[in-house]
């Protein structure tokens, strides 16, 4: 009947005293183990290493008194910051202006009209405002037919001039046809082009010094390795974009190149887009979503956080006294079957551990051992909880008597539970020791 | 070498090749830089490989692109062939470097090709283009097109892509400026009847390669992934062994995710080919390493710059030629 009582017991005590604080050694594989993640995600190589070390640094001494082993609170403790160092200030699109400019960047293939389109059709009917498409990608074969094609679909005007290969001079008319019009946002759609192209970089820069846009917008797309850090820098550099635009996140890519570039310009990422659709594919920044699809170790975190919600500091140590001083009682024992309860079922909750999933699999964890423990602890008067002691023939016969079990049930368990806190206390002098 | 020229006509003037090496090395100038330049700076001066060296080449491998397991290999070969050849300088270590590098290549059946035209009898040839959105499937079709109509063949293009908006008119544009034949039909009809009628009308025309565009999609979506195996199935219908080709374009920008990219779409299609495009921007192109060690796929094409005449051959030689300069 209480075979697994032990086992659980000795679970949810280690669970309770912790393992100490972080230390370099402690953490030193798991640290490890983030920067390939991140690696593997294509964040930039620099940027993993540097940010896994600031982040140990700042945790190193932290203490561990939960459900968790180091390596898994450090885990937890690097997605936390990944999701606060893309979200940061919230950033929505600025459309104030008459009309409001919004100018389109980046490289090409990135998505750039695509992206154009949804945006426009996300102005028009999200925020009730008249957008004006303009070409002004002059280059790529039957790039103004592609805008104008869109422009029709979600019923936008798109600005043309067939004629013009100026995109200075396209934009600059295309504002005064939108101020005619009465149209309240222009969308410049541009040409592709690599950072390392000097005469288009300065038409782009161009193009912004002549129209004063109210939002610089460079596209992105998320499968971008390693230069996602020289193209963002080589942009902002020239032409200080003001948000970045995650496009194709409909894919299988983790997406490293997000942090990479909210990294290194410390930008806004002011869209993601998923899909070939013009229509509800775009979305606002998730800075947590972001964060575990990058770290892609969601599951520790999920386990730390559903630990770190049920492990109480205070009452730990408040235990750890009683356990020392041998002043574990039924009431204590109550609170710990309760707080085991709280974080699910056991066999859930080792299966979230990575590597330890499998092994449970087929394990029979029986829960409802708890429930004979309860049944007998519940027909206890206080006083008896609160004092083992004292518990006597007659006691027990009523304690049987109550819970519905034999005498010999009861004696058992009480038999046990006091082998357990030997057992306990001796644990706890040999974890003091260690530390 | 000679046999091609004999089916394919004239080999390239010295002139030709004398601008082609300038593209080349003005293309790879960036990726120089940032890869092997690096190198020679942490070897210099030093007689052993120890572990500061090591960890700054694998710092130049990853921040290239390369991948952490192909990183380790190369990491791991550099360190056997060290042990046994040991070597003098940092000449001596980089040439054992680039050894290797080259081996992963070559373990790839990526062979120097002497010119664009396939090595073929079969007429038409015909070459299917598969990638994810905005790779530049299309502008190297373009590229393409405009090889094979210099070196005196017939060419015919087929614009599949019905999806995207104004792509057909993209793909009519190119046929124009190089000159080439163009089936199509209008935006949204069925991708595979245009793949049918394309090789159908080439075969009618008698012309030497059909080069088949297909719509941008990403290799994660079963569908999308479905209608092109179905697009490549329908051409065998008027060709037995048809499409003889099917070339990947990968963006030389993208990062791991290439991977994932070469084994989806060869899982749909058989790809027998690599082309990387945009290789003159800051991009490092060392997913070509990770991809060669991971699958039997060939590189042929690589991408640099948007003009016409911007597209080569790839030259396993002359590339890590130019990256170590």
């Amino acid at each position: 009947m209480f075979e697994n009582l032990q086992d659980k017991l000795e679970g949810a005590f280690k669970n309770l005293k912790g393992q100490g604080k972080l230390t370099e050694l402690n953490i030193a594989a798991t640290v490890k183990d983030i920067r390939r993640a991140l690696v593997d995600a294509d964040v930039n190589y620099k940027i993993a290493k540097e940010f896994t070390d600031t982040i140990k640094d700042k945790a190193l001494g932290e203490n561990v008194l939960t459900a968790v082993s180091p390596g898994q609170l450090m885990v937890k403790i690097v997605s936390d910051e990944l999701t606060q160092l893309m979200g940061g200030t919230a950033s929505e699109i600025n459309i104030k202006g008459n009309p409001a400019v919004i100018l389109i960047s980046g490289l090409q293939g990135s998505g750039k009209t695509t992206f154009s389109g949804k945006l426009a059709n996300h102005i028009k009917t999200k925020l009730n405002k008249i957008p004006l498409l303009v070409a002004c990608d002059v280059y790529r074969p039957a790039a103004i037919d592609q805008l104008k094609v869109l422009g029709e679909q979600i019923g936008v005007e798109v600005y043309t001039e067939t004629e013009n290969k100026n995109p200075v001079t396209i934009a600059q008319n295309a504002i005064a046809h939108a101020k005619q019009k009465g149209q309240n946002v222009v969308i410049v759609d541009t040409a592709g082009r690599l950072a390392v192209d000097e005469e288009m970089m300065a038409e782009i820069y161009n193009v912004k010094q002549a129209i004063q846009p109210q939002e610089t917008l460079f596209v992105v797309d998320s499968m971008t390795g390693q230069d996602a850090v020289n193209t963002a820098k080589a942009f902002n550099d020239r032409i200080n974009f003001d948000g970045v635009v995650l496009t194709k996140l409909d894919g299988d890519t983790r997406g490293g190149a997000a942090l990479s570039i909210k990294y290194t310009v410390n930008k806004p990422i002011k869209f993601v887009s998923r899909g070939e659709k013009l229509i509800d594919t775009l979305d606002i920044f998730y800075p947590e979503r972001m964060s575990q699809r990058i770290l892609g170790m969601g599951d520790i975190v999920s386990f730390v956080e559903k630990a770190q919600e049920q492990f109480d500091e205070k009452e730990a140590q408040r235990l750890q006294k009683k356990i020392a001083k041998n002043q574990f009682d039924f009431e204590d024992f109550l609170q710990q079957i309760n707080q085991i309860r709280k974080m699910g079922n056991i066999k859930d909750l080792l299966g979230m551990i990575p590597g330890v999933g499998k092994a449970v699999k087929d394990i029979d964890i029986d829960d409802s051992a708890f429930k004979k423990i309860e049944a007998i602890i519940f027909s206890m008067t206080v006083e008896e909880r609160r004092n083992p002691d004292i518990l006597n023939g007659k006691r027990r016969e009523r304690i049987a008597k109550g819970s519905g079990n034999t005498i010999q049930e009861v004696n058992t368990f009480v038999k046990q539970f006091d082998q357990m806190k030997v057992m306990m206390k001796r644990m706890q002098s040999m974890g003091m020791g260690k530390r | 070498m000679g046999i091609f020229d004999k089916i394919f006509g004239k080999t390239k003037s010295s002139e030709e090749i004398i601008v082609e090496e300038k593209q080349l090395h003005d293309g790879l100038e960036k990726t120089k830089q940032g890869f092997f330049s690096k190198i020679s700076k942490a070897v210099a001066g030093k007689s052993t490989v120890d572990i500061e060296f090591l960890d700054e080449l694998e710092e130049i491998l990853i921040s290239s692109d390369v991948g952490l397991p192909t990183t380790i290999k190369i990491i791991d070969r550099l360190e056997v062939r060290v042990a046994r050849d040991k070597y003098l300088n940092a000449n001596e270590l980089n040439n054992i470097l680039k050894d290797e590098i080259g081996n992963i290549l070559a373990e790839n059946n990526t062979k120097d090709l002497p010119s664009f035209l396939p090595n073929t009898d079969k007429k038409p040839y015909v070459i299917m283009v598969v990638g994810v959105n905005g790779v530049g499937k299309t502008t190297t079709i373009g590229k393409l097109a405009y090889q094979f109509k210099k070196a005196g063949k017939e060419v015919l293009l087929g614009a599949g892509d019905t999806f995207r908006a104004a792509a057909v008119d993209q793909l009519t544009i190119w046929s124009e400026r190089v000159g080439v034949q163009i089936v199509k039909q209008s935006m949204g009809s069925d991708p595979a009847a245009v793949a049918f009628d394309t090789v159908q009308s080439g075969v009618a025309k008698g012309v030497d390669i059909i080069l088949l565009d297909t719509a941008g999609r990403l290799h994660n979506k079963q569908g999308l992934m479905d209608e092109l195996s179905k697009i490549k199935k329908v051409m065998s219908k008027v060709i037995p062994d048809a499409p003889h080709e099917v070339l990947l374009v990968l963006d030389a920008s993208t990062g791991q995710n290439a991977l994932e990219q070469a084994k989806q779409f060869s899982a749909a299609t058989q790809v027998t080919a690599l082309a990387l495009t945009k290789l003159d921007g800051t991009a490092k192109g060392g997913v070509i390493l990770s991809i060669a060690d991971e699958f039997k796929i060939p590189i042929k094409y690589i991408g640099l710059g948007e003009k016409m005449d911007q597209l080569q051959v790839f030259n396993r030689q002359a590339f890590i030629e130019t990256l170590f300069e």
